[in-house]
């Protein structure tokens, strides 16, 4: 008995240390040290300035946030169109002239409470409703961006001198990076610990990888997918502030087709598309690929076309790589 | 004109065909029985090329085969018509009946041609009225099955595989079915035909095989006059005999469940029983006889009138409400209904109780292990290892881990739907005893088994199901394993 249970704790400890260290991941980590190889060699003096990597980190702080909730969706079997609009009603409503007369805190607030609301929406649409996911969550993008269209008039609004507290999020350095890329760390981290540390997370794996399990095992399946669907709107709420950050605006346009970006770099992080399996480590790591293809693009003074192409190489690559792992593990 | 030797299949922890034979003559109607869990579908499957076997041969006009493929088997001359059948419903008839293998030229379909041999397939089965344009969606279960039929006959298919056909149908469907079969086999065309219905056999067959374990126990009896009793002793004869535990002598509490006129509109039909605390009891019944259907509505998991009640509280709110009353159920599909197959066996285990080893939703892990460890340990799930992926244990011990899910806390009622299936014969022996000493800890435990000895050696008190009615009630001990069989082929047939 005391043998299996230091076993036990030995395979624990290995899977932990599994983990850590990444082995499910390493491939990811291998391209990510390949296309900074790539910036050194290319662009020598400015892929590794801090300024460079300061901006890389800025740029994918806004969908790393969407990106985690997209994961929670997808690992739950769902998948959430909407990410991109939503985020951009939400940084509307925010900075709306009346939002703004109530100053920093509200406006946070306000744009927090538009994304989750929104995505409460599409919880209750895809979980109550019955609507397939991919419908729903296309009704709610396009939706949400009329709805943006039409609260800002279709002009872009500029967070005001007297909300200057929100722009500090991206001027304000702190360790020398700006605060808005810990408000981003703190997302993956409390998206990891709920993912991987409490029931609803637990659930949200047994509710993507197997429903039926799921429910009969006395799970509220339909409540789970609610929340699902509200988190990740949560999150877009959050995106909003760091895009109102960043750019000292709320705009109809924000966002836009930031829902291929998010799905992408979870599929590339090794999460099924069917759910049931994923982890925010391996999305955040596919996000940051993508956001150092995009700026090594940039600084060798590429075509964005390129830049396009070289990401949609990159998703079939990745998806191959991952396939092939998977059917080496079982065998 | 198909000879089938030896045939091995096996599935990650069970060996489901274990060196089978089958010999088919042309222009006969060869039945298939078994139990479930017997290798009948693992057997057609191969037959069909949906699966390969691990070792064995087949032969088909005195020339081995391999059907690597299901276009492999269809261009060799084998159609099966599968229970669930697979047409495509937004289509056509005639485009299902030519489906794969269309009349085109140039690439573009001539659809007057498909839609005249469509007719002449229709009329050739006896159903002219069927229009050939009508979209398969809409057909009923019974014109559906024509249409499978004829896509197997435009395949000029000489040995047709069908799997339960009589299912879905009603009297006098069965009988033009059987019409159909009888033509189909005077010009020759072979028929491997599966059922539980041993009337039906009796009818339209001619040579019966019976599958047991993965293995022919019986070949080429003649399905008219081999008695039932001798057919149903080599459907159900062991080959090892279970260790089922004593029951005499066990005590029951008071009534803790208690089910009132359960209705289920064409399925079950006014049940009502009661289950006392400690007591084991068994419905008996065939696939499709209402039993699992019971369980799922008694744990809220399909939609009911009539009462449930739990120590007089009423089961409300689906699954989610049963488990919080202090029902469990282990369903019948393992590994579709019950088991998150990439994840770990402690994941599993918890994954039903994980509220109590959390606290505002944070999980306790420490405490959650040692539940799972502990109960590991209680239970004998081999191997011992808590991260292992449960898709790589066996049959027998994924089964363990579900009953575990049940007892990480403590449960009124247990609802057992097919606990032994895919198991095999040495672990079956574990569950019994630990089914066994569930009921004794005061559980009420209410099972479902289609294997007629194991509801009896196990339960206290049996009833018998039979087009979702309780037909009879009795205690185990007063019953006998040939007169439930009776009661509860007798009549499903036509």
């Amino acid at each position: 008995m005391i043998d299996t249970r230091q076993r036990g704790n030995v395979a624990g400890r290995e899977a932990v240390w599994r983990r850590i260290t990444g082995t499910r991941h390493a491939g990811l980590v291998v391209a990510l040290a390949l296309l900074a190889v790539i910036g050194l060699v290319t662009v020598p003096d400015t892929f590794a300035t801090s300024s460079n990597l300061v901006s890389i980190l800025a740029l994918a702080s806004t969908i790393g946030v969407i990106t985690v909730g997209m994961t929670f969706v997808i690992i739950g079997g769902g998948i959430d169109l909407s990410v991109g609009a939503v985020m951009a009603l939400a940084s509307v409503w925010g900075t709306t002239l009346a939002t703004q007369s109530y100053g920093p805190a509200v406006m946070v607030l306000c744009a927090v409470l538009v994304g989750a609301g929104a995505g409460l929406v599409n919880g209750v649409l895809v979980a109550y409703g019955r609507l397939v996911p991919f419908i729903a969550t296309l009704a709610m993008l396009v939706a949400a961006r009329g709805l943006a269209q039409r609260i800002s008039e279709k002009k872009t609004q500029l967070v005001q001198s007297a909300n200057d507290v929100i722009v500090s999020l991206s001027t304000t350095r702190w360790l020398g990076l700006p605060l808005l890329v810990f408000l981003f760390a703190l997302v993956v981290v409390v998206g990891w610990l709920v993912l991987n540390r409490t029931t609803f997370g637990r659930r949200t794996y047994a509710v993507g990888g197997n429903p039926e399990a799921a429910r009969l095992a006395g799970i509220n399946i339909r409540r789970h997918t609610m929340y699902l669907y509200a988190l990740s709107g949560l999150c877009c709420g959050i995106a909003a502030v760091i895009i109102m950050a960043r750019t000292t605006t709320g705009s109809s346009t924000h966002g836009d087709l930031y829902e291929l970006d998010a799905i992408a770099a979870v599929i590339i992080g090794g999460t099924l598309l069917s759910g049931g399996r994923g982890t925010i480590t391996g999305s955040i790591l596919g996000l940051l690929i993508f956001t150092v293809i995009t700026n090594l693009f940039i600084l060798n003074g590429l075509d964005t076309s390129d830049q396009l192409i070289a990401k949609g190489l990159i998703i079939v690559i990745a998806v191959l790589l991952q396939r092939r792992n998977a059917l080496g593990g079982t065998s | 004109m198909l000879e089938v030797r030896n045939i091995v299949k096996h599935f990650p922890g069970v060996r489901a065909l274990d060196g089978v034979d089958l010999d088919v003559r042309a222009g006969e109607v060869h039945c298939l029985l078994g139990q479930n869990g017997a290798g009948k579908s693992t057997l057609i499957k191969i037959l069909a090329g949906a699966h390969q076997p691990d070792s064995g041969t087949i032969s088909f006009d005195d020339k081995p085969i391999r059907l690597a493929t299901p276009t492999a088997a269809m261009r060799a001359g084998i159609a099966t018509i599968y229970q669930e059948l697979d047409l495509v419903d937004g289509l056509s008839v005639a485009e299902n009946v030519f489906l794969g293998h269309e009349h085109s030229r140039f690439g573009f379909n001539r659809r007057g041609e498909s839609r005249r041999a469509t007719a002449g397939l229709l009329a050739r089965l006896g159903h002219p009225e069927i229009p050939p344009d009508a979209e398969v969606g809409g057909l009923s279960p019974a014109a559906k099955q024509i249409v499978s039929m004829a896509r197997a006959l435009s395949h000029d298919a000489r040995l047709i595989i069908m799997d339960e056909p009589s299912a879905a149908l009603a009297h006098d469907e069965v009988a033009n079915l059987f019409r159909i079969i009888r033509d189909l086999a005077a010009h020759g065309v072979s028929v491997v035909y599966i059922s539980h219905r041993l009337e039906e056999i009796r009818e339209i067959g001619d040579r019966v095989t019976v599958l047991k374990d993965g293995r022919a126990v019986a070949s080429g009896l003649p399905a008219h006059d081999t008695p039932t009793r001798e057919i149903v002793s080599l459907m159900t004869g062991r080959s090892i005999e279970h260790a089922f535990p004593d029951r005499t002598g066990a005590e029951f509490g008071d009534d803790v469940l208690r089910v009132t006129e359960l209705t289920i509109p064409g399925v079950v039909d006014r049940v009502s029983f009661t289950v006392r605390a400690g007591e084991i009891v068994g419905l008996a019944g065939l696939v499709g006889s209402g039993r699992s259907e019971i369980l799922e509505a008694v744990y809220g998991a399909r939609p009911a009138s009539g009462t449930v009640t739990v120590r007089g509280r009423p089961v409300r709110g689906g699954p989610h409400g049963a488990v919080r009353l202090g029902l469990g159920l282990a369903p019948e599909e393992r590994k579709a209904q019950a088991l998150l197959l990439d994840q770990s066996v402690a994941a599993n285990i918890t994954l039903a109780t994980l509220g109590n080893h959390a606290r505002f939703g944070w999980i306790d892990r420490r405490g959650e292990r040692a539940a799972a460890r502990r109960l590991i340990e209680t239970l004998d799930v081999r191997p011992p290892d808590l991260d292992r992926p449960i898709r790589t244990l066996s049959g027998g011990n994924q089964q363990k881990a579900v009953l575990a899910r049940w007892l990480a806390e403590d449960r009124t009622v247990l609802l057992l739907d097919e606990p032994t299936r895919g198991v095999d014969v040495g672990a079956r022996a574990e569950l019994y005893a630990l089914i066994n000493r569930l009921a004794g800890q005061g559980i009420a435990i209410l099972l479902v088994s289609s294997e007629v000895p194991e509801v009896l050696g196990l339960a206290d008190r049996v009833l018998v199901i039979r087009d979702g009615r309780i037909i009879h009630q009795a205690p185990a001990a007063d019953l006998d394993e040939h007169a439930v069989l009776d009661m509860i082929m007798e009549g499903s047939a036509l």
